[in-house]
């Protein structure tokens, strides 16, 4: 058989002669077991990957929210991606508070500029789900409290967010996450595209 | 495990030696399906249908799992939950046509497995439970099939649920209430569709374990041959492993082929169109068929006509369940001591009109019920019957067999001049006597 050449003394066979037949036989082996085993292994890949959220999932990855009826000092949830998202109004005294704090002395250093976008400190956008464990902080509706800093307060295990969404106080490791978002206009705004 | 000389397993380090003290599980693996299970050596490709129908469950179970994570069971959403499938799932496409042609390859496999065993006379002794135990498959095998085909909730789907259960409604006194029972209500609805989701998830495990019970029956007197002849020397025979793994692979690799080619390339050819309809309760579709593989039952259902004492919708039910329940007595129907059809010339052309027949009900099965159809289809079944309870028994007593081989290793030398009267099966009327 032209395909195996190569003798490598290992399968040259007993004094029968037969050596060819032999190094003939292992060599269908192999490529038949490795033919196998990559169609095997092909076939993993859509009874793993359908478990992959579904194009209809996929299809409500963005949303659009109108801005236009949102009053300084006040703050909206609404759902992305099935989970709580907050936007917020701030008031000049709480951007002024956001910006007073020094950001060295953070857990997790960011600015409001970093955390809003250019010339639009005024709209906190968050996910509203707590860095710790996935709870729901309050602030984001009327009357909830929003914690020692004036931002949000976590009930599950007590963690307190300033005014630019940023941990303080308590267990969470991270700030709210801000998720990715663009202004189509001054006054609305696509939650889930990147700039 | 059948023969003497059945290899014996043999750890091959340290850690298989500990576990084999625990749980001789390698053991079990090695003894059945290893170089310990030593296999007739003159076995064709016809002996590849068991493997390929085991197989074809682990497809249909190894989708179905996925197709269930996905699919919801209630009325209002099934039809649109399988439509997520194929539209927005990942490859659900592909999953769900795997699936469904699936089956049909599963069908198709498994009728082969069976017509192999009639043609070479593996339902006789002492493999009579091997044969019963395929029945019990074959009977669990519809049942799933059928309340699969449910599942869709597409027109097809909804009125098949409503003409199989009204079978059921056919039985004297009882009929009604059992088929209220069977549905839940009065007609199929929620409660229909939810159980039908349940036992259709249910009942391929129930097959796995009684494929168990056929293989472990199987594997005492071991596999049958194309001579029919018993093994009797270690020359007889190679073992399982690498001599049938490599066979069976390469039946495997052609069966595999097909299957994609079909689920690739005409994934619906098999299927009914009217079931991408939703189901709806005031129109029932033209022409209502089952899938294929119940054409045959479906056309002898559908022969009786006539009511004779019993009224003639009670009699199709009552032959169409009949001609399964036939076969559980076929090892004794057919006591002829020759087992391969083979070395039997009258027994096998009338098993060659079998098929046809067969094939005939098939054909009947899939048309509307209308003359000329339902004419040939009360033939076929008239035969069909016949088969099994006149012909078989008569040839068995009077058909004169062709000289056995000595033995399968002789067989397989081509040592066929040399043959002579079966040295093994009492009561063998000697084929070679003086002429």
């Amino acid at each position: 058989m032209a395909t195996v050449e190569h003798s490598d003394g290992t399968l040259a066979a007993g004094p029968d002669g037969e050596s060819d037949g032999l190094r003939r036989r292992e060599f269908i082996n192999i490529a038949a077991v490795s033919v196998a085993g990559v169609g095997a292994a092909t076939t993993l890949y859509p009874l793993v990957n359908q478990m992959n959220p579904s194009a209809d999932v996929l299809a409500l990855a963005s949303i659009e929210v109108d801005l236009a009826a949102i009053q300084p000092g006040q703050a909206v949830k609404t759902i992305f991606r099935k989970q709580p998202l907050f936007i917020r109004h701030l008031t000049p005294a709480e951007i002024q508070a956001a910006n007073a704090v020094p950001v060295g002395s953070l857990r997790d250093p960011q600015t409001l500029a970093e955390r809003t976008k250019e010339g639009k400190p005024q709209w906190l956008i968050t996910m509203g789900v707590c860095t710790h464990l996935g709870c729901v902080p309050l602030g984001a509706a009327e009357g909830e409290v929003r914690g020692q800093f004036g931002g949000y307060f976590c009930p599950c295990h007590g963690s307190h967010y300033d005014t630019a969404a940023r941990v303080r106080k308590g267990p969470a490791p991270k700030n709210l996450e801000v998720p990715d978002y663009v202004f189509k206009s001054d006054t609305v705004v696509t939650v889930g595209e990147e700039a | 495990m059948s023969f003497p000389w059945a290899e014996e397993y043999r750890p091959k380090n340290g850690l298989m030696r500990w576990l084999d003290q625990r749980l001789p599980l390698p053991r079990l693996v090695y003894g059945a399906v290893g170089g310990g299970y030593p296999v007739p050596r003159n076995l064709n490709y016809f002996w590849n249908f068991g493997v390929l129908a085991g197989i074809a469950l682990v497809i249909q179970i190894v989708t179905g799992i996925i197709l269930a994570m996905h699919y919801v069971p209630y009325d209002a959403q099934a039809f649109r939950s399988v439509e997520h499938i194929m539209r927005d799932v990942n490859q659900g496409w592909l999953l769900r046509y795997l699936h469904a042609n699936g089956a049909s390859f599963f069908f198709i496999v498994t009728y082969i497995h069976i017509f192999r065993g009639l043609y070479y006379g593996s339902y006789k002794a002492p493999r009579e439970l091997v044969w019963m135990l395929g029945l019990v498959i074959l009977l669990l095998m519809m049942a799933t099939a059928f309340m699969g085909y449910v599942l869709p909730w597409g027109q097809m789907s909804f009125w098949a649920s409503k003409v199989i259960t009204g079978l059921f409604g056919a039985i004297p006194l009882v009929g009604e209430p059992v088929q209220q029972w069977l549905l839940g209500g009065y007609a199929p609805d929620q409660p229909t569709l939810n159980r039908f989701f349940s036992l259709h998830y249910l009942l391929p495990f129930v097959i796995a374990g009684v494929i168990i019970l056929h293989i472990w029956a199987l594997h005492i007197p071991g596999s049958g041959n194309p001579t029919g002849v018993d093994v009797k020397t270690p020359q007889d025979t190679l073992p399982f492993h690498p001599y049938y793994t490599a066979k069976d692979g390469f039946g495997l690799g052609v069966f595999l082929v097909l299957l994609a080619a079909v689920t690739f390339f005409a994934p619906n050819y098999l299927g009914h169109a009217d079931n991408y309809i939703p189901a709806n309760p005031l129109s029932t579709p033209s022409h209502i068929v089952p899938e294929w593989y119940f054409w045959p039952f479906y056309a002898i259902l559908r022969a009786f006509t006539v009511d004779f004492i019993l009224p003639a919708k009670l009699w199709g039910v009552l032959a169409m369940f009949g001609s399964i329940i036939l076969l559980f007595f076929l090892p004794w129907l057919d006591p002829s001591p020759v087992r391969s059809g083979n070395y039997r010339p009258r027994f096998r052309q009338f098993f060659w009109i079998l098929i046809l027949d067969i094939l005939v009900l098939g054909w009947c099965g899939g048309l509307p019920a209308e003359e000329p159809y339902v004419m040939i289809s009360q033939v076929a079944t008239i035969y069909y019957f016949a088969h099994f309870l006149i012909v078989l028994p008569i040839l068995s007593w009077t058909e004169r067999t062709l000289p056995l081989p000595n033995s399968i290793s002789e067989s397989v030398l081509h040592g066929e001049e040399r043959e002579a009267a079966p040295a093994d099966l009492s009561g063998v009327r000697p084929a070679t006597a003086a002429e």
